[in-house]
């Protein structure tokens, strides 16, 4: 299949410190990636680079062809969306952050959309007044996803969405990122250690010391 | 008019000065010396701006009273950049939004009738209206630095869903313009509880009806609400882009001075 991303000797530099060196990659259209690799081995940085928050200091990244350096961030960053390790949420309510989607596209916030959001990741629809300081770990890190994927992306950046979670969080997590890879042909990267999300996947990749194993 | 601080009166009001020095020997505060200091710069200062004054005000000429103006603006756009902690362009910034809120102030006040075109009423007043913008941007840059900092994950969540920079930054901004306007508010809400301002207490001690006084200290109180809004909303719409590269990647606090 047509290749969607492309990495070309990519490498990330601070100061003297190379964190990512040399690493090189093709993406294909709803490929379904993971990415394992020791702490501090530079997958953080690697998907954090993908979703232009940084700046590789050494080789191009091509989306679509075209290099994301040339691209307007913003409206990239709307396709290949970054979901964190351990995300916060803002504002008092769920509702607020389903809004933000919708609020830096200048639209008004679809309330049955963001019900059924909150559906698919087993929420009642309720949740959208619930308080945030009153959600689980799991129930955050659901709500922090449907943010994300309220306008489905090309691509979906997962850094360790399932980290913390109990069985049920982490199956609940799991299904929604098959349905979203299976039904809305999304590419997903994911940085994983959860030994059932790593079974989903296409493709297995290893990062040690900011390079990648053959 | 009742005024009359002579020199000799002056020289005896100098024991406070000592009270305030045998405080600070008595105490081992070891600010005997920045006492001195202190005084000394107050007395040097104050007579250079005196006669400085006296003479603006008597050869009454519209391109001196701009040059004090701009002087005036330029020290308090100095000393709000202070407060930037190594912002680009913070001086620059400080120095329009300075500019621009004295201007417009001072504008609304010359021409609603409120105060006359002469360098006795102008310079003042403008003095007035630039050291309250100088401490609201000051204020505004402080409590930007501070929320950038705190708030950096929240940012960085809002640029990797796609956000611009101003909706990125929108509630850090909100809360630095309030920030910057939040002392002003609270003191048009207690002036003439709590404080008699200067303005107010200046004229009622040179023998003016205080209802008369206090007309000027309404007036004031709406040139220094309008002056600080005006000098935290320009400061902070030019300053917030600074924290971001020109890819629009928030910048790393190492990289940052
Ligand atoms: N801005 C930075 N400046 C300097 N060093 C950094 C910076 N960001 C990350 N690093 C370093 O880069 C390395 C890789 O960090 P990264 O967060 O990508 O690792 P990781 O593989 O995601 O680890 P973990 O599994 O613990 O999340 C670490 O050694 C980290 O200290
Ligand atoms: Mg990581």
């Amino acid at each position: 299949m047509k290749p969607i991303l492309e990495l070309h000797h990519v490498g990330y530099q601070v100061e003297q410190n190379q964190i990512l060196q040399d690493i090189s990659l093709t993406v294909a259209t709803q490929d379904y990636i993971t990415l394992t690799g020791p702490s501090g081995s530079g997958k953080s940085t690697l998907l954090r680079i993908i979703a232009s928050l940084l700046t590789a200091t050494q080789g191009d990244i091509l989306f679509k062809d075209q290099n994301i350096a040339e691209m307007d961030p913003i409206q990239y960053r709307r396709q290949v969306s970054y979901c964190f390790q351990q995300p916060t949420l803002f504002g008092k309510t769920v509702a607020d952050n389903l809004d933000f989607p919708f609020q830096i596209r200048q639209t008004t916030p679809d309330v049955e959309k963001q019900k059924a959001a909150l559906t698919v990741v087993g929420l009642p629809e309720n949740y959208l007044d619930k308080r945030i300081t009153e959600l689980s770990g799991g129930e955050k890190q659901r709500v922090a996803m449907i943010r994300n994927i309220m306008y489905v992306p090309d691509i979906l950046l997962l850094d360790e969405v399932t980290v913390g979670l109990d069985e049920e969080n982490k199956r609940i997590v799991n299904e929604l990122i098959e349905h979203f890879h299976k039904d809305h042909q999304v590419t997903i990267l994911s940085i994983t250690h959860d030994a059932a999300e790593l079974k989903q996947a296409s493709r297995l990749l290893t990062i040690t010391k900011g390079r990648l194993e053959a | 008019m009742n005024l009359d601080v002579n020199n000799w009166s002056l020289t005896l009001a100098m024991l406070l000065v000592m009270i305030a020095l045998w405080i600070g020997y008595r105490e081992k505060l070891g600010i005997d010396r920045e006492i001195i200091i202190g005084v000394i710069r107050a007395v040097i200062q104050l007579f250079v701006v005196g006669y400085l004054l006296k003479y603006i005000f008597k050869v009454n000429n519209v391109i001196l009273t701009l040059a004090m103006l701009l002087i005036i603006i330029f020290n308090a756009s100095w000393n709000a950049q202070k407060r930037s902690n190594g912002m680009t362009n913070a001086l620059l910034i400080s120095f329009v939004a300075i500019l621009v809120s004295t201007g417009v102030t001072l504008g609304v006040l010359i021409l609603s009738g409120a105060i006359k075109l002469i360098p006795s009423q102008v310079i003042p007043i403008s003095g007035m209206i630039a050291s309250n913008s100088m401490v609201a941007i000051g204020l505004s840059y402080r409590s930007m630095n501070t929320q950038f900092r705190d708030q950096r994950q929240s940012v960085l969540e809002r640029l990797a869903l796609g956000g611009s920079l101003r909706d990125a930054s929108i509630g850090i901004l909100r809360e630095s313009i309030k920030t910057g306007m939040a002392p002003t508010i609270d003191s048009a809400k207690t002036v003439g509880i709590v404080s008699l301002p200067g303005m107010m207490s200046g004229l009622i001690f040179a023998g003016v009806d205080p209802v008369h006084a206090i007309k000027y200290q309404i007036m004031v109180t709406f040139m220094l609400l309008s002056a600080t809004s005006l000098g935290s909303v320009i400061a902070c719409y030019m300053a917030y882009r600074n924290f971001y590269n020109s890819r629009k990647q928030l910048k790393d606090l190492a990289s940052e001075k």
